[in-house]
């Protein structure tokens, strides 16, 4: 079963989600959370490194957390998928093993 | 009641330097803990973490307490596998002998000393996370 992998800080911050794509396997999950969410922007310095691993991994991005930064679904990077706290913990109750890069 | 479950694989990820925040000294005391629960554990080292395993640590000037003696206990509490990421040590110009020397003692072999420290390219990472049946980020 694969990984649910969790990123709550900015790319502009610390290399968490640097280290976290490079760490994740293909068919896991990334679920941005916290100020994690700004990364999946369209036009945000990281956009190619989420791309390039949009292949091979699905991308979510935790709406309530977009919503706070006043971030819109439609201004992320295609094939990020938003979802809700049911949806956070539906993708944790379906992977194996949830890793946090805080 | 514990005796009937079975071993889980615990991996506790260091990702950050000592002293400058807690998490490393949390991660010890953690895995210490969870030491006394007789699960198969094993740390890893990334990024900023490879700097918790430097040799000569010397707290003394900034009045913080030194805890970097404790991971050579580790191997008396059965934690015998620190992963270390080779990218990681190579990206902050370190190398295995710019750690210290952390072994534990084989029972089975008269007690000779082996090392603990082993060093794993960030493929070999992927692979040791995604083995895990949990992950402890610190």
């Amino acid at each position: 079963m694969s990984t649910l992998h969790t990123v709550n800080k900015s790319p502009f911050d610390r290399p968490s989600l640097t280290s976290c794509l490079a760490h994740v396997a293909a068919g896991d999950a990334i679920l941005l959370i916290e100020d994690g969410v700004v990364a999946a922007r369209k036009g945000c310095a990281v956009e190619g490194a989420l791309r390039g691993r949009a292949g091979d991994c699905a991308i979510y991005v935790l709406a309530p957390d977009l919503a706070a930064r006043g971030m819109k679904a439609q201004d992320m990077i295609e094939g990020v998928t938003c979802v809700d706290y049911g949806g956070f913990v539906d993708l944790a109750a379906s992977s194996a093993r949830v890793v946090a890069w805080l | 009641m514990s005796g009937q479950r079975a071993k889980k694989k615990f991996l506790y990820v260091n990702r950050k330097a000592p002293y400058g925040s807690i998490y490393a000294l949390e991660s010890l005391e953690v895995v210490l803990i969870g030491a006394a629960f007789e699960q198969e554990v094993s740390l890893a080292f990334l990024d900023d973490g490879v700097y918790q395993l430097m040799a000569g640590q010397d707290t003394a000037g900034v009045g913080m307490k030194n805890f970097s003696k404790t991971y050579k206990a580790l191997g008396d509490y059965e934690v015998r596998k620190l992963y270390v990421e080779t990218e990681a040590l190579a990206e902050r110009g370190l190398s295995l002998a710019d750690l210290q020397e952390i072994t534990w003692e084989d029972e089975e072999e008269d007690y000779a000393e082996k090392p603990s420290i082993l060093l794993v390219d960030r493929a070999e990472m992927t692979r040791l996370i995604a083995a895990q049946d949990v992950v402890l980020s610190f």
